[in-house]
């Protein structure tokens, strides 16, 4: 029987992304027990975490695709989909849930239009929660990107959307 | 962005022992903190002290671990040290995920060597090699500052190999979380530094037996580290002397919520929490009511007035029917409802639960689907029964702390508010004005002047009414955003 | 003293240090519901994550309730196992699990043998409170040509998961997503089909519910029979007769050969032939290839290819394409009897009954899911016809006999059709962990030595452990063999030979617990390994009954060979027998 080539399973990745993901993965010795750490560095590098990544990370550690998958899914901190410009995340602890964070996300949701997790069409906002940044002290408290805005009501909102509408 | 208290923050009736560096010294200078006896301890321990000594020490201490459940921290050192292995290692929990606490990332950022330092002396108690610390990723200036401090230890010769002259070897590594809160619990916390989905497995086996890649490990969170240096430079018997006759020392709280002094407070325990609200808080603010106390974030409860001149330890938390936890402390006013309050934490749980069990996984889900429709004014009193069994159930069956502990918001405040669940279910009614489906808004006929700005503000149009003539909200319509009541200057709009 | 007294409901029991509450219980005769936990005994197979909480007890001194399964007993401990707190605590968490679980038991493939089925009748269930305003958690279904996966079904019980990673070290399942939204499935919530599945079916054969399934075909058979343009012939795999009666109540290891005979013949195929024939002929031609290996070995070529692999398990064949794909030279060549039956059928056999292959249709009952994609493979092909047109399991059989109101209990014993139907004791026993290797000693004995076998049964190659080695002296020729059954355990005798280090011969692999009879496709064994023993057993008393035990002795494959093939690894064939493996592993590829 003549030899042909049934390998249906491919995955295609830049040249340049997977020279990177198997930098990480040797900073780590490849190690499986490694994989958040490498989860972590990859997402830091790449914004996220899109399947071709994983399959990469997969490989290079030995470790199943499909547990690779399962850890990503488990941590809220990772995401397959790409982050905005500006990524807000509006906390959600207690103390800020108390002081009315939920009124101000709703704002947030109705201003971008966007539900929590979803980026705007034009790649420029994300809406994140966030459990307690610590700053319990500013309730409620915004984040976009690593500015922190304290205090923040429903009616903040939109000044704090027009600082960036220029950038 | 440490918020130690402000200046604003009473003093009074504080002692900082874990804290006790924290906004003194510079972080990032090693010198700082030797310079207030920093790694004498280790060095104590090292050339004068056999390793069975200083577990006797801690355990003479009455140090219980400050992460949740308050056990005893030298039982567990013994018990990782009498675990023979090649391998063991030494795990620091700094995973808070806790909303509404922040003690631990205030410790690491004010003071990362008392947790280095700790952490070495119990890596020489119980014969491990090998730090870990498994940090939040979202504690990016935490992080920081320990690479620093570790970096700056290994200069020092303070980690790494023959410590203080001795044979005794021991560094540490960072491991990050990556946004789990089950991670807190200790078997789930080491499956996650193992690279795998952060699920708890059943114990026994502990982690001092079988941990981190099968190896006895040592798991306690930032805040009990840091009380080991001092106790070992002071003495057990200095320590045991604070505190109450089974919590011994003190404790960090992070005050938030409706309180004047916002940040964290060291107390010692046995401090009421009158004391902590009233005295160091300095009382609700804008001069509302004091409604009720959660201490223990999800894992528990709200307690009440009848709560406030309780002496605060491990036990008598658990007694009110809530629990020390990591030590958020958020006080909540008159404008809160509780049935509110009971599901938020339940949307944190089910958002939390790792979906290993049935119970936590299904059964919180159910709890919060009922509470959100109690919320809605679509509960019914049966349903006020079938919340305390499936809480009782849930608790009674789930696999870890996570699903043991996440019913106790909603007993808490079935126990103590139980009238307001009735007023949701029974008369539809809100009384912190919080439930937005079970709000009317109404024109006060004698204020309304006509002047048709609520009816052009309504983005619904639930509001008729000729000029200069009172205006009527159609309920039916109305979606309770609000607008027209902040648009009214006639104070004619009110809401019930 | 490695012993421990303790008591439960009252009566008192010592037991070993290490037992579990639910062991301790099991041997007062006391049985705790347990739903996640699966212990498959003699297999070192334990699926104990302690998830669904059914089995929980109270136990004196503790606070909350114990999960009987993983809690291990202490000295004087007393548990009571059916307290009013754990009953209401144990139908407390029924209704949770059920308040996520689809309703529609009226046409699930799993109704009548569901294991979740089961404890909502034992627990009394009646009515989930609040189910009408209960969210349940939803996916997509996912059918492959093997398995149907439907994750509303999902109960978290991670069996699938763990047959998957630590049985058959595939990987392709795992927990995925957190809280109320997990559930177990292959990396991107990807179709099976996408994924490194080898469609062994082991997490169909553990599922307790019926969120894993096969993919059914019997609607495809009875249309085929249907069809009077059609002649319908069957073949039957040599497990299926060793588990049917089980699906009519009769005892494990009952051999109903000739009742399914019957009633095969009833539901109106044409012809009733025996896959063991093809086994048969699968001896002729690996056992040719082996024979052909070894004397170049022995002849000193460096170049040939050892230890040669069987090739028969459709599972295990995937399982090294997508793994082991540079080694895919090492296997037998052969094709498996299911495929050599169908493209015996489909020229051999059409000839003689003067039909066109197009209306010929070649039915397969397996014990097997794997079968179906087997059977589905572009290779075994002719102009987009397939050798084989289904392949339907041990209990997709047993539906249609009993759809057709047929009682296996009482139908008289027939015989198999001529001339595929004939076989000898060594196709039989194809069915269990180490037959397709003794059937092949057997011939390639006395083939090799030209002298008569003394004893047929070669103990030394029989049993249930993982891996087993034995060197079978080819008259002063020791030929070491070894035997996995489960792909971990192949696993390991291909990362040796990988490395050099293989000590044999000649290698048989199953990808099953038990070989053929412990597949995907047989009767739910519900975590009882005796069944699996007892059907092994039946096997080898088929085997021992038979008046021929040789392949090479069987006087219709001899004819076979005389009248179309020529001689074993003749160009025919290669053509019909033979097949070519493929590089299906996950390529990574720069774009």
């Amino acid at each position: 029987m003549e030899e042909k080539s049934m390998s249906d399973i491919k995955v295609k990745v830049k040249e340049k992304d997977l020279i990177k993901i198997q930098e990480i993965c040797k900073s780590f010795d490849n190690k499986p027990g490694e994989l958040i750490n490498v989860l972590h560095k990859t997402q830091e590098h790449f914004g996220y975490l899109p399947a071709e990544i994983q399959e990469v990370v997969a490989q290079e550690l030995d470790v199943a695709v499909a547990k690779v998958y399962g850890v990503v899914t488990f941590y809220s901190f990772f995401t397959m989909l790409p982050k905005g410009k500006f990524p807000i995340s509006i906390c959600t602890g207690t103390a800020c849930y108390v002081r009315g964070a939920d009124n101000v996300l709703q704002e947030f949701k109705r201003q971008l239009n966007i539900e929590v997790g979803e980026t705007t069409d034009d790649g420029k906002y994300s809406l994140n929660c966030l459990r307690c940044v610590g700053a319990c002290g500013l309730a409620p408290v915004v984040l976009v990107g690593d500015k922190t805005y304290g205090r923040v009501s429903p009616e903040g909102v939109k000044e704090i959307l027009e600082e960036y509408q220029e950038k | 962005m440490t918020n130690l208290g402000g200046s604003k923050m009473s003093q009074h009736k504080q002692i900082r022992i874990a804290l006790n560096n924290c906004g003194v010294i510079d972080p990032e200078n090693i010198k700082e903190y030797i310079a207030r006896d920093g790694y004498l301890a280790l060095g104590k321990c090292l050339t004068e002290m056999k390793p069975e000594d200083i577990i006797r020490e801690i355990k003479d201490s009455g140090l219980r671990g400050r992460g949740g459940g308050g056990f005893p921290a030298g039982l567990k050192w013994e018990i990782a040290a009498k675990n023979q292995a090649d391998q063991k290692y030494v795990v620091c929990n700094a995973d808070e995920g806790d909303p509404g606490a922040f003690m631990d990332r205030s410790i690491l950022e004010g003071d990362p060597h008392a947790v280095l330092e700790a952490m070495a002396i119990c890596g020489y108690s119980m014969g491990a090699t090998k730090g870990l610390i498994y940090i939040r990723a979202e504690y990016p200036l935490a992080i920081e500052r320990l690479k620093i401090a570790i970096e700056q230890a290994r200069e020092f010769g303070l980690l790494g190999k023959n410590l203080f002259g001795t044979d005794f070897e021991f560094d540490i590594e960072i491991r990050y979380g990556a946004g789990a809160f089950v991670c807190g619990e200790e078997t789930a916390l080491i499956h996650s530094m193992e690279g795998l989905r952060g699920e708890p497995t059943i114990k026994p086996p502990y982690p001092a037996e079988s941990g981190y890649f099968g190896k006895p490990t040592n798991v306690n969170n930032v805040e009990t580290y840091a009380n080991v240096p001092i106790i070992l430079r002071k003495g057990a018997n200095w320590f045991n002397k604070i505190g109450t006759e089974k919590s011994k020392g003190t404790k960090v709280f992070a005050l938030a919520g409706k309180i004047k002094n916002v940040g964290l407070v060291e107390v010692p325990m046995g401090t009421t929490l009158r004391e902590v609200i009233y005295e160091i808080g300095g009382g609700i603010e804008n001069d509302k009511k004091f409604k009720a106390v959660q201490t223990g974030g999800p894992s528990g409860g709200c307690l009440t007035e009848k709560h406030l001149d309780t002496p605060i330890d491990f036990d008598n938390l658990v007694q009110a029917g809530s629990m020390m936890g990591s030590g958020g402390m958020i006080v909540m006013d008159e404008d809160n409802c509780m049935v509110s309050v009971a599901k938020f934490y339940l949307e944190f749980t089910v958002e939390e639960s790792c979906g290993k069990c049935s119970p936590c996984r299904i059964g919180n889900k159910r709890l919060y689907e009922l509470l959100d429709r109690i919320t809605q004014g679509k509960g019914e009193m049966e349903d006020l029964k079938r919340l305390r069994n499936m809480s009782n159930v849930i608790k009674d069956t789930s696999l870890c702390g996570l699903g043991q502990t996440s019913p106790n918001p909603v007993l808490s405040t079935l126990d103590n508010f139980y009238d307001e669940y009735v007023a949701h279910v029974v008369d539809k009614k809100c009384i912190a004005g919080q439930c937005k489906d079970l709000m009317t808004y109404f024109v006060i006929e004698e204020n309304c002047v006509g002047c048709t700005a609520c009816a052009r503000v309504c983005p619904v149009g639930a509001i008729t009414g000729e000029k200069k003539e009172v205006h009527y909200i159609n309920p039916e319509i109305c979606i309770k955003c609000g607008a027209c009541e902040e648009r009214c200057k006639f104070d004619a709009i009110i809401v019930k | 003293m490695n012993k421990i007294k303790l008591t439960i409901d009252n009566k008192q029991i010592e037991v070993e240090k290490g037992t579990t509450i639910y062991k301790a219980a099991k041997e007062l005769g006391i049985y705790i519901p347990v739903l996640c936990y699966m212990n498959l005994e003699g297999l070192n197979i334990e699926n104990k994550p302690g998830g669904c909480r059914i089995c929980v007890v109270e136990v004196e001194g503790r606070n909350n309730l114990a999960p009987s399964c993983s809690t291990d007993v202490w000295e004087g401990m007393v548990v009571n196992t059916h307290s009013m707190r754990v009953i209401n605590a144990r139908r407390t968490v029924m209704e949770f699990i059920l308040s996520d679980h689809p309703k529609d038991c009226l046409t699930c493939a799993k109704s009548g043998n569901c294991d979740l089925q089961d404890m909502a009748v034992k627990l009394g269930v009646r009515e989930i409170p609040g189910q009408e305003y209960a969210e349940m958690s939803t996916y997509k279904i996912d059918f492959s040509p093997s398995i149907i996966r439907d994750l509303d079904k999902c109960i978290m019980c991670r069996r699938c998961e763990m047959m998957c990673n630590d049985f058959q070290t595939v990987g392709a399942l795992s927990a995925f997503n957190r809280g109320f939204e997990a559930a177990v499935g292959p990396a991107f919530e990807m179709e099976l089909e996408d994924s490194t599945c080898t469609y062994c079916g082991q997490c169909v054969a553990v599922c307790p519910t019926g969120a894993l399934t096969e993919k059914d075909h019997t609607r495809d058979v009875i249309n085929a029979l249907s069809d009077p343009t059609k002649k319908v012939v069957v073949q039957t795999a040599p497990a299926v007769r060793a588990a049917l009666g089980e699906e009519f109540g009769m005892e494990p290891g009952t051999l109903v050969t000739g009742k399914m005979v019957s009633a095969l013949r009833r539901l109106g195929f044409d012809y009733v032939f025996d896959t063991d024939f093809a086994a048969d002929l699968t001896i002729m031609e690996e056992g040719t290839e082996l024979l052909d290996r070894l004397t170049k070995y022995l002849g000193g070529d460096k170049e040939v290819k050892l230890p040669i692999l069987t090739s028969c398990c459709p599972a295990w064949v995937s399982f090294f394409e997508h793994y082991f794909p540079e080694m895919k030279d090492i296997p037998s060549t052969a094709r498996s009897p299911q495929q050599m039956f169908g493209a015996i059928a489909k020229t051999y056999f059409a000839d003689k009954i003067s039909t066109k292959r197009e209306d010929l249709v070649v039915v397969s009952i397996m014990p097997c899911l794997a079968k179906k994609y087997e059977a589905q493979r572009d290779e075994f092909k002719v102009d987009g016809n397939p050798d084989v047109d289904f392949s339907i399991s041990t209990r997709e059989l047993a539906h249609l006999i009993k759809e057709a109101n047929l009682d296996l209990n009482i139908l008289p014993d027939e015989d198999f059709d001529k001339p595929l139907g004939e076989s000898s004791g060594a196709g039989v026993i194809f069915g269990t962990t180490g037959g397709v290797i003794e059937a092949a000693v057997r011939t390639a004995y006395e083939l090799h030595t030209g002298k008569k076998l003394e004893k047929l049964d070669f103990e030394q190659l029989r049993g249930f452990e993982a891996i087993r080695k034995a060197t079978v002296d080819f008259d002063g020729t020791p030929i070491n063999i070894g035997i996995a059954h489960g792909l971990g355990h192949a696993r390991k005798l291909l990362d040796e030979i990988k490395a050099g280090k293989s000590e044999f011969h000649a290698i048989e692999i199953m990808a099953c617990p038990g070989g053929c009879i412990g597949g995907g496709g047989q009767p739910l064994h519900h975590s009882d390994t005796s069944i699996l023993k007892a059907r092994a057993e039946a096997i080898y008393r088929e085997d021992a009954g038979k008046p021929i035990r040789k392949s090479h002795e069987n006087p219709y494959i001899l004819k076979l060979y005389e009248e179309f093939l020529g001689k074993p690894m003749s160009e025919k064939s290669h053509h019909l027998l033979h097949t070519a493996y493929f590089d299906k592993s996950r390529k990574i590829e720069i774009s």
